[in-house]
């Protein structure tokens, strides 16, 4: 399990993340969201034990990360913005990474090279943007690391070689457990891979839930009342977020297990009534506006 | 096998567990087939094999599937889901009951519906039995990989 605790990190005074604290457990998917500068790369980097926090902990398995070697295996982190050595060669960074990280495997890196139609020996500074971003997955993947930090990974990937990465992530999580955190700016790319979504805005976490359980435990509701005595008498024993109208309509967001929901208004016998699944950007959209924040400025 | 529609607004594991079901009452999947690995599914439809794993607890928890430790997930009988399917009809049922009251009909004129469209059902059965009986049967299954072998 990797930790945060009250984590702060400053540029020259810039706060950058401001008492975050996280836990990011084994043998799940964390996705981490966040606008530009919402300090997801640097919690990242010191993830990784490249920064060093101003003030909290981190720890990777119970060990505290920054410059120590024996936490420091377990994680890769996978730079927006990697760093290949001079006229090296996807085979020279296989050596590279081969000699820092002991359960790399070299096998396996030729292998998917192969099957993505990457040149072994070329230059890795001739290839293009998406290319370089694919060997810096696949030394990722293949290092052998139990976490796998992703920093906007597949940005600039196309739509067949994200599904290609998404699908070797999957053999890799199902074979030894990997974890990978997955950063992203952009909530839909999140959604049908992560187990676990954390909110990251202005340097601290908004929210950090199960996806699952945030499905399950709100839901929009259409529905047309009869009278408003009746609309009052559904609404009494409801947990409501939001409520909007249009003619006689009412949409509602709701908090609460499906089935009570369903069971309670309709009891109540309502002229209509529909329960509609939310999305996770609307999911989103609620958590965060309970939270005092508009959603829409943060992600959209 | 099993299609993923991303701009359906239902979970992910939910579409899969509908999937597995249709396909089981549709005679594709038969009793103590075996259905495909978490991981290899994972990796066919790239997604989180987390996700596939909650799709096989909850059919089994439904009684569709069971577990074998070590060997993988099957297909059970189809008794669960038979009985599955009938409150579901049942809930269809109601709904009729009340649209149909709605629209001003009466008992015996929803009765008189129901009687043909079960008769319509039955000739349509019986035509697709004896115009295109074995071939779309096999086809489908092979493609689905699961009757490999032809007898013909």
């Amino acid at each position: 399990m990797i930790k945060a605790e009250n984590v702060v990190k400053r540029f020259d005074g810039m706060l950058a993340v401001d008492r975050v604290s996280v836990e990011i457990k084994e043998g799940i998917v964390f996705g981490m969201v966040g606008t530009n500068g919402a300090g997801k790369s640097t919690l990242l980097r010191m993830i990784a034990g490249v920064l060093k926090a101003d003030e909290g902990t981190i720890t990777v398995d119970g060990e505290r990360v920054f410059e120590n070697p024996a936490a420091k295996k377990e994680v890769f982190y996978i730079s927006d913005d990697a760093y290949y050595l001079n006229n090296g060669t996807p085979v020279d960074m296989a050596d590279y990474y081969g000699a820092v990280y002991g359960k790399f495997n070299r096998k396996r890196y030729l292998e998917l090279l192969d099957q993505l139609g990457l040149p072994l020996s070329r230059k890795i500074s001739t290839f293009s943007k998406g290319m370089k971003k694919q060997v810096s997955i696949l030394l990722g993947v293949c290092a052998g690391t139990k976490y796998l930090l992703c920093d906007e990974t597949f940005d600039g990937l196309d739509p067949v070689m994200r599904q290609a990465v998404k699908s070797i992530f999957a053999k890799e999580i199902t074979e030894r457990g990997l974890t990978p955190v997955l950063a992203s700016h952009n909530l839909r790319e999140l959604e049908d891979i992560c187990d676990h979504v954390g909110l990251l805005h202005k340097g601290g976490v908004l929210l950090s839930k199960d996806l699952e359980e945030m499905r399950t435990g709100i839901h929009k509701l259409q529905c047309v009342f009869a009278d408003e005595e009746q609309e009052e008498r559904v609404l009494m024993g409801l947990d409501v977020v939001n409520k909007e109208q249009r003619g006689r309509l009412k949409t509602l967001t709701v908090r609460g297990l499906q089935e009570e929901i369903e069971a309670r208004v309709a009891a109540a016998e309502p002229v209509f009534f529909e329960m509609l699944p939310l999305t996770l950007e609307e999911i989103f959209i609620s958590e965060t506006e309970v939270a005092g924040y508009d959603f829409k400025k943060l992600i959209l | 096998m099993i299609i993923i529609d991303y701009t359906d607004r239902r979970p992910i594991y939910e579409q899969i567990v509908e999937r597995f079901q249709s396909l089981v009452l549709c005679g594709v999947l038969e009793k103590d087939a075996p259905l495909p690995s978490v991981r290899n599914l994972a990796m066919e439809l790239s997604i989180n094999p987390n996700t596939i794993q909650r799709a096989y607890t909850e059919l089994e928890r439904r009684g569709v599937i069971y577990a074998v430790k070590g060997k993988g997930n099957f297909v059970a009988d189809m008794r669960a889901l038979l009985s599955l399917r009938e409150k579901e009809v049942k809930e269809e049922v109601g709904h009729l009951v009340r649209k149909a009251k709605e629209a001003g009909m009466t008992r015996e004129d929803l009765n008189r519906l129901l009687d043909a469209a079960w008769t319509e059902e039955k000739r349509v059965q019986k035509e697709d039995a004896t115009e295109n009986d074995k071939n779309t049967v096999q086809t489908e299954a092979s493609r689905q990989g699961v009757g490999g072998e032809a007898d013909d």
